[in-house]
């Protein structure tokens, strides 16, 4: 049967969806070795621009996606939660390199062995450090995960 | 002033596990600015206020508390280089004290290099100071090398200074670009990281990585160069030069460029070698003091090329010397090139580096030593030793003692950035916040150098 | 170019004055080593000098006794500030009139010393079986 309102409801439910992937703009949470393979996909040869993310925002409260770049101390860990926790619903999180999916080479005492003891993680990216392109392949499966998904999440 | 903080240390917590974003227990790392205030006694104050040397502090008396405040940066701050965090103490818009708290990153990688063996040793090392990670594993292979008492064949040698010394011209880049980017010349940084992805190119073609190469070896070097690498070197250094040129263009007479950064960020030579500052700073800062020359590895002694040198120490000379330094190594890289010796590119001996993967197939022996060395290593004397190479960030070193056994008892690295960092109060106090963030830039710590 | 000194620790203060007004100008390192159950005393301090003026390096070694106290050079050499906090978060090394000694690379309020030889490195076991298959 056709009924107006079901459409009327998917299309903004795409709408959402779309408008979330086009300009997902990423918390600086640099950390370590894969911070600069992230500011890396961000400047000129790979240019993260092209997928609207370019903008690196400072405050968490603008950002929608924090790129865990780099190994979490037991240290840091309360900061990341804190960071975390001051960014504005919807939020997503890709963890970048070994180091902060699970604890890579670095199995000691220093380190949380996986950003996924302290926050939720959409994305793991592997690599040591993962190169731009592996970096900007974890964003565009967030996007397709996102596009695929219900809208509240 | 005193009492009144001593009353407010109980309520901080109220703030920090009370707020509306989750109740995240930040107390522990928030203790800190509160303490800051607390030690108000001489000696402190004096190292926060880096006037330990040069006694150029006055208090003035009169400045009533509500211009004092107690800000803190970092350590998520897009301006610090990582996870440095500072307690800065202001009076309206002056640093008055400064204490960097560190520690952010720390990986424990003194514990787990104890837990590794020699021949896995510089997987370790690399990730310290991720801009140059070649300086790390060289600095490790070279007193492996000590305690071993071997030395590595000609070719291993030079393709090591040509490593180096291209790791050297990539972590200047990444230093001027992200220097650039803190003082607000967007375009550095876009800039910088472009000509920086020619050199990873070639990184990435000989080793395999972009970063965290682990190529150097205790023994020589993992694997030789790459067919045709001359081609890559040759557009490297033809291309840099050029764009080297242009950011003087953009920069060097800039007035505003110039205004921002002349006289900010002083250190004189005292300061440097009483905080034990090396490397770019300090020869910045009027010394001319550079391991290559005086204190030569890997046999680069043999090349030719000068150490730039500047008098006024502020963060203009720190900037200008990393430009001239690149130039410097462009040299080195030119001549390790047209003097590539041929040979092998490991020391032939079956103990410590493992045979060709070819010889596999036909030899036993290859293969019981190719086991040998991958599961357990190799021997190494007892013995300590404290080796040193000039890192783009001053003097790296490493000390090993060994016990005996396949892994080291005890590995300790000497990050410069580490050292470099305690100078922080003294460039950055009894000058403007803004400026703070050009005094940062300028010492360029890298903070995995820093925790370790 | 490289001298290696072992001195008392009761020299050590006056050692390390006596380099300094020889022209030492930086005190480029200071770690210490845990001989745990293999050498008695079991704790030892390494301090590299570097004299620029000279190009000399000279490495001090000191064993510590069972208090685990030794003096800093802070006032000496402000650069061992760091050094000094770090020796002390990592081993438990007192150094005496130290102006600010809390623990430099560890949270404040953590327990151990991470690199004593007592302290177990932290491994947490990674599983391998039941993990589910990949095909
Ligand atoms: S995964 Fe590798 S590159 Fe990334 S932070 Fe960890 S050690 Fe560094």
């Amino acid at each position: 049967m056709f009924s107006p309102d079901n459409i009327f409801t998917t299309t903004i439910d795409k709408a959402v969806r779309w408008s979330r992937t086009q300009s997902m703009w990423p918390v600086t949470f640099g950390l370590a070795c894969c911070a600069i393979e992230m500011m890396a996909a961000g400047s000129a040869k790979y240019d993260l621009a092209r997928y609207g993310m370019e903008v690196f925002r400072a405050s968490p409260r603008q950002a929608d996606l924090m790129i865990v770049a780099g190994r979490v101390s037991q240290k840091m860990a309360p900061v990341l939660r804190q960071v975390y926790d001051q960014m504005a619903e919807p939020k997503w999180v890709i963890a970048m390199g070994a180091c902060s999916s699970t604890g890579g080479m670095f199995n000691n005492y220093a380190l949380v062995q996986g950003v996924d003891h302290i926050v939720p993680v959409d994305i793991y990216v592997p690599g040591c450090p993962p190169g731009p392109q592996s970096l900007m392949h974890g964003i565009l499966t967030l996007h397709q995960k996102i596009m695929d998904r219900e809208i509240n999440r | 002033m005193m009492e009144e903080n001593k009353d407010t240390v109980k309520d901080v917590d109220f703030w920090a596990t009370n707020s509306e974003e989750g109740g995240w227990n930040i107390s522990s790392t928030d203790e800190g600015s509160q303490k800051m205030l607390e030690q108000e006694d001489e000696v402190t104050t004096k190292i926060q206020m880096g006037s330990e040397v040069i006694d150029d502090y006055f208090i003035d008396d009169d400045i009533s508390d509500d211009e004092r405040m107690i800000l803190n940066m970092g350590p998520q701050h897009p301006s610090t280089h990582g996870v440095l965090r500072l307690q800065v103490e202001l009076e309206g818009e002056v640093v008055r004290r400064v204490q960097p708290v560190i520690g952010y990153l720390h990986t424990g990688m003194e514990k787990t290099g104890e837990e590794l063996n020699y021949f896995q040793g510089p997987t370790n090392t690399t990730r310290m100071d991720y801009l140059s990670p070649f300086f790390n594993e060289l600095v490790f292979s070279l007193a492996t090398e000590k305690l071993l008492d071997i030395e590595v064949p000609d070719r291993a040698s030079t393709i090591r200074i040509l490593m180096t010394e291209l790791n050297r011209i990539s972590s200047h880049l990444v230093a001027l670009a992200t220097g650039g980017m803190d003082i607000g010349a967007l375009s550095m940084m876009i800039f910088g990281f472009r000509e920086r992805e020619l050199i990873l190119d070639f990184f990435e073609k000989t080793t395999g990585l972009r970063m965290n190469h682990n190529f150097i070896r205790p023994g020589g070097v993992a694997a030789d160069l790459p067919d045709n690498w001359q081609k890559d070197i040759e557009k490297i250094l033809k291309v840099i030069p050029e764009k080297l040129k242009d950011y003087d263009e953009m920069l060097l007479d800039n007035p505003i460029w110039q205004g921002r950064l002349k006289n900010v960020g002083i250190l004189t030579t005292e300061e440097c070698l009483a905080y034990g500052i090396t490397g770019p700073s300090l020869r910045a800062s009027g010394y001319a003091w550079d391991l290559r020359k005086m204190q030569p590895y890997s046999g680069i002694e043999k090349y030719e090329f000068d150490i730039p040198v500047f008098e006024e120490g502020d963060v203009f000379a720190r900037w200008r010397i990393k430009v001239l330094e690149i130039f410097e190594s462009l040299k080195i890289v030119e001549q390790a090139m047209g003097n590539m010796p041929k040979g092998p590119f490991k020391i032939q001996d079956k103990k410590i580096t493992p045979p060709p993967r070819k010889r596999l197939d036909e030899s036993m022996e290859a293969l019981i030593h190719h086991f040998k060395i991958y599961t357990e290593g190799f021997k190494v004397p007892e013995g300590e030793v404290y080796t040193t190479v000039e890192s783009p960030r001053g003097e790296l070193g490493c000390f090993i003692v060994s016990d005996g056994s396949s892994k080291p008892y005890r590995m300790h690295v000497r990050g410069p950035s580490f050292c470099n960092l305690q100078a922080l109060p003294v460039v950055m106090s009894d000058s403007p916040i803004a400026d703070a963030v050009a005094a940062i830039a300028s010492l360029d710590p890298v903070l995995g150098d820093v925790d370790r | 170019m490289k001298e290696n000194l072992e001195i008392s620790i009761e020299d050590y203060f006056q050692k390390v004055e006596e380099l300094k007004n020889d022209g030492y100008e930086m005190m480029v390192d200071l770690t210490a080593i845990d001989w745990f159950r293999k050498k008695e005393p079991r704790f030892e301090v390494v301090v590299n000098f570097l004299s620029v003026s000279k190009n000399k390096r000279i490495s001090i070694k000191v064993k510590l006794n069972d208090e685990l106290t030794i003096p800093s050079i802070t006032s000496l050499y402000p650069s061992a500030n760091f050094y000094e906090r770090e020796v002390f978060d990592m081993f438990g090394i007192n150094f005496e009139n130290h102006p600010d000694l809390t623990r430099i690379l560890m949270p404040d309020d953590w327990v151990g010393h991470p690199l004593r030889k007592d302290y177990g490195t932290g491994r947490i076991p990674v599983q391998f079986k039941n993990a589910p298959k990949v095909d």
